[in-house]
């Protein structure tokens, strides 16, 4: 991996300029800062000029190179932009090869998260595809002297329509290259009933590598003469090595040296914890040399982190008066005034992401003295740019010097945009002068994780004679993300609350929305759907409370809480909306109510009622990252408490859809992510070390435990693309819940499930 | 000098301890990383590999326990992803991340070789393994398309 341009994985730019300037044409998306694509060609006398944005090339022999710079961690992303390219472009897509960038911000958002890829380009990959196509038919055009409208790109050729003549793209590729690039609005885009591969199902382009495991993961990226390393990071967050005897630890067959990294300054962001690095010929000569160093820790204030005493400091803090971040009517005035007021506090544990494949990185430094010349980073990695912002200032280079290449990630959830681990294998590279692969070990991952936040809702309404709100207040309490990046935050930020809390969709005269403060005493990080996941299961269960407290169905009682098909005034309410315009995606109550609907009749909601004790139907819905959902849920739970949850069924109105099989794929596993959250989710701490260590005390659910069943129905729609992977996670544990108490009579408000007592007579 | 048989070719080791787990030992030693690291504990399947047919855990499995077995990795499943598990694994569209699915593959390989026709309640017990991108369902789909086509080899 120490010759990135002879690998699809991570080619260089130079590479890829190289292989240009063999005769294809290439070209260039050029995003502005103003977010409009400007596509330049690469074609003029010198290709090293231009700037490598997002880009196609056709080589002579007809081979379509498309730019991948998004990760592939299970979402297909790797084959659903490029298929849009090849869409517009109309390549044959066995003749498309992927390539995967490496880190350039010059190719606009890399940062594979927050369910945005095909939000953010899937316009820009059309363009690129267009631009491309028609360029193609105006070479045709010029070689055939005939006018450029009566050619058109169609499966890898141009055809003529006035006659039978067609010329394949690669012949073309040399007229193509000295023409002007056209101006976006000298395109015309497909209309969508001609889309070839938008909408249709494709295997993934990584699949045989896959299934017959040649691909290759951050754990599985070599670098020629690489030692690895296993690192004693500090039991609390914010410790620093005291002292310690690497003895023991050199005398193990393979060790070649042990190095300490500094503990970071300042607040955590993506700084390494710091600890005590062995590095040798294997894996496991590092691992257990790491375990055989004696180290003695300054364990700071962090040390006192206790989650039972901090549970009870939460519940305080969201049981007083909070500062308000959304509020309309008087909400104090109608519940002090109300003789009907329902309150219930929510609480769900700090969660790990523990991906499949753990935290690993692979660095080259090389150095002139003190000096850093080059530094190459590979990586399991959903955000190389974030990599590059972090390793540079460690080797004391521009970010955009560092290259980065990204491999294939066994699993994200949010955990691999955080690089401290890529800059640990910079910072021992540069120390060690030869290329140094970082493993974490699950033990590893699970004790030292950015974790999900812990945290307490407090929800109360007043409600009228009809059992229906007139005011509704929740307040939140728990650490912030942003704490990770400044230690003086201490309260749920804005975008924090905007997933579940302060958007609430719920039609009430008097709302009001309020936070806590709370300190961090550990890394808090984001998690597929982040604090939707407290918020949506304390939102979702609060409306199952009220129908039943108002003697109603919770299903009809949901839907009248949505209100009236509306628009959701999102400046009123302060919501920033992801940064998305209000008229591309409006907060549309009637999609809302229309997934809720056809979730109710798929899993023919009505017959919940006739269900014998022990079995019940539970109903949530939300919007999460632009996409609308609901689930409706069964359980079957035996008379001694065991839990069963045979079917699922899922309704998402994400957009429109440009991998359908991938988006049903991405909602079940939610499912399964979110019933593993649910059922056993909790890392709890004791003395500032995290108690949990391994996938035998901090359990995943697997086939047995894990809904039977997932009914996947998908809303055929050409509103713009909305978010996927993390949209169906929220709505899934209310629902559960509601079906257990449907079921049971027990109201379960803390979460996980494995800390209460199902059992019904 | 220990030597081991890995998909039908054997390999000196040279002087490596003896008690280092196989799945080390394929990965950093022969360079076959296709069988994945997942929790060192045998309790997420991910490093499954078949030792004389049966399916083991290579990260607990030391690499004197392995003596003059018969190693297979997904490597040595079959020369061409033809094995009917990755055939019908592509057909259902099982893998998100795939991280996991190599170690799915040999589990379900080795449970298909003894059951022809595995059962759900056999598949819940015998396919134990963890997917965190949640493919279960898929999976268990995939095993009975497998289970078919070797049920007419």
């Amino acid at each position: 991996m120490n010759a990135p341009s002879k690998t699809r994985n991570g080619i260089s730019r130079r590479g890829f300029l190289a292989a240009a300037s063999a005769g294809s044409l290439v070209l260039m998306a050029k995003v502005t800062d103003g977010q409009d694509v400007v596509v330049v060609g690469a074609t003029k006398a010198n290709l090293e000029s231009f700037d490598p944005d997002l880009f196609v090339s056709i080589a002579p022999d007809g081979v379509v190179s498309i730019l991948a710079h998004r990760s592939e961690m299970g979402t297909g992303i790797r084959t659903s932009l490029p298929r849009i390219v090849a869409d517009e472009l109309e390549a044959d897509w066995a003749r498309v090869e992927i390539v995967q960038a490496i880190g350039d911000k010059r190719l606009g958002d890399q940062n594979t998260d927050g369910s945005n890829s095909i939000r953010f380009f899937f316009d820009r990959m059309r363009i690129a595809g267009a631009t491309a196509r028609t360029m193609l038919e105006r070479a045709a055009a010029q070689q055939w002297d005939v006018a450029a409208d009566q050619c058109h790109g169609d499966n890898h050729r141009v055809v003529h329509s006035g006659s039978d003549r067609a010329i394949g793209y690669g012949e073309l590729v040399s007229i193509a290259k000295t023409l002007d690039v056209p101006a976006a609005d000298e395109l015309k885009l497909k209309p969508a009933s001609k889309f070839r591969y938008i909408g249709k199902d494709a295997p993934i382009t990584d699949m045989d590598a896959i299934l017959t495991g040649k691909a290759i993961y951050g754990i599985d990226a070599r670098m020629e003469n690489q030692l690895y390393a296993v690192i004693a990071r500090p039991p609390v967050v914010g410790a620093a090595v005291k002292s310690y005897d690497a003895a023991d630890a050199m005398e193990i067959p393979g060790v070649v040296d042990v190095v300490e990294i500094p503990k970071f300054d300042g607040a955590p962001l993506f700084q390494p914890l710091g600890g005590i690095a062995v590095c040798a010929q294997s894996t496991w000569a590092a691992w257990q040399g790491r375990d055989a160093i004696d180290i003695e820790w300054e364990e700071g204030p962090n040390a006192n982190y206790d989650t039972d005493q901090f549970a009870k400091t939460l519940a305080e803090s969201a049981n007083r008066p909070g500062k308000a971040v959304r509020n309309h009517g008087d909400v104090g005035k109608v519940i002090a005034e109300s003789d009907n007021v329902h309150r219930a506090d929510y609480t769900v544990p700090h969660l790990s992401h523990a991906p499949m494949e753990t935290p690993c990185a692979v660095a080259d430094v090389k150095t002139e003295g003190d000096k850093v010349v080059s530094c190459v980073v590979t990586a399991a990695t959903q955000n190389p740019q974030a990599v590059q912002q972090a390793v540079g200032p460690a080797m004391g280079m521009k970010p955009e010097d560092v290259i980065v290449n990204v491999t294939l990630l066994g699993s994200g959830f949010g955990r691999k945009s955080k690089p401290d681990y890529c800059v640990e294998a910079a910072m021992l590279s540069r120390k060690l002068g030869r290329p140094v692969h970082v493993t974490w070990t699950r033990e590893d991952d699970i004790h030292n994780d950015y974790f999900h936040t812990m945290s307490h809702l407090h929800l109360e309404a007043a409600v009228d004679e009809k059992g229906k709100p007139t005011a509704w207040l929740a307040r939140a309490a728990y650490p912030t993300i942003g704490s990770t990046f400044n230690p003086s935050a201490k309260e749920p930020a804005g975008f924090e609350v905007e997933m579940g809390l302060t958007d609430c969709p719920y039609q009430i005269p008097n709302l009001r929305v309020e936070v806590g403060q709370a300190v961090a005493h550990t890394r808090i990080g984001w998690l597929r759907s982040v604090a939707h996941i407290q918020q949506n299961f304390a939102v979702g269960s609060f409306a199952d409370e009220l129908a039943h407290r108002a003697d109603r169905d919770p299903y009809e009682y949901l839907l009248e809480l949505l209100g009236e098909d509306r628009h959701l005034d999102l400046e009123a309410a302060g919501l920033s909306n992801r940064g998305a315009s209000a008229t591309d995606y409006p907060y549309d109550i009637g999609r809302l109510k229309a997934v809720t609907r056809r979730v109710a009749e798929r899993a023919d909601w009505q017959r919940g009622k006739d269900l014998p004790k022990g079995r019940g139907l539970g109903i949530a819905c939300c919007r999460a990252f632009l996409g609308y959902t609901a689930h409706v849920i069964e359980v079957d739970i035996s008379k001694d408490g065991k839990l069963r949850i045979p079917k699922v069924w899922v309704s998402l109105d994400a957009g429109l859809i440009v991998s359908p099989d991938r988006v049903r794929a991405q909602v079940e596993g939610a499912a399964v992510m979110a019933t593993t959250q649910a059922r056993y989710g909790k890392i709890t701490f004791k003395n500032g070390r995290a108690q949990q260590s391994n996938y035998d005390d901090y359990p995943m659910v697997t086939m047995s435990d894990a809904p039977r069943e997932i009914i996947v129905d998908l809303v055929d729609s050409q509103a713009a693309p909305a978010g996927v992977g993390e949209t169906t996670v929220p709505s899934f544990a209310p629902a559960l819940c509601n079906a257990i108490f449907a079921a049971t009579g027990k109201r379960i408000r803390d979460l996980p499930l494995r800390d209460h007592d199902l059992s019904w007579s | 000098m220990t030597s081991i048989n890995v998909n039908g070719k054997v390999h000196d080791l040279g002087d490596v301890p003896d008690d280092t787990p196989l799945l080390w030992v394929l990965r950093d030693q022969l360079g076959l990383t296709g069988t994945k690291y997942g929790c060192g504990i045998a309790e997420c399947g991910i490093c499954t590999v078949h030792l004389d047919g049966v399916a083991v855990q290579s990260c607990i499995t030391q690499l004197s326990e392995v003596g003059d077995s018969k190693v297979t990795t997904i490597e040595g499943l079959s020369e061409d992803g033809s094995h009917p598990v990755q055939k019908a694994w592509k057909e259902h569209g099982v893998p998100q991340c795939g991280y996991c699915q190599v170690g799915q593959m040999m589990m379900a390989a080795a449970m298909l070789e003894s059951n022809h026709d595995p059962s759900d309640d056999d598949i819940d017990s015998e396919m134990w393994n963890i997917c965190r991108c949640g493919t279960y369902p898929r999976i268990r789909a995939a095993i009975k398309t497998a289970a078919k086509e070797m049920q007419t080899r």
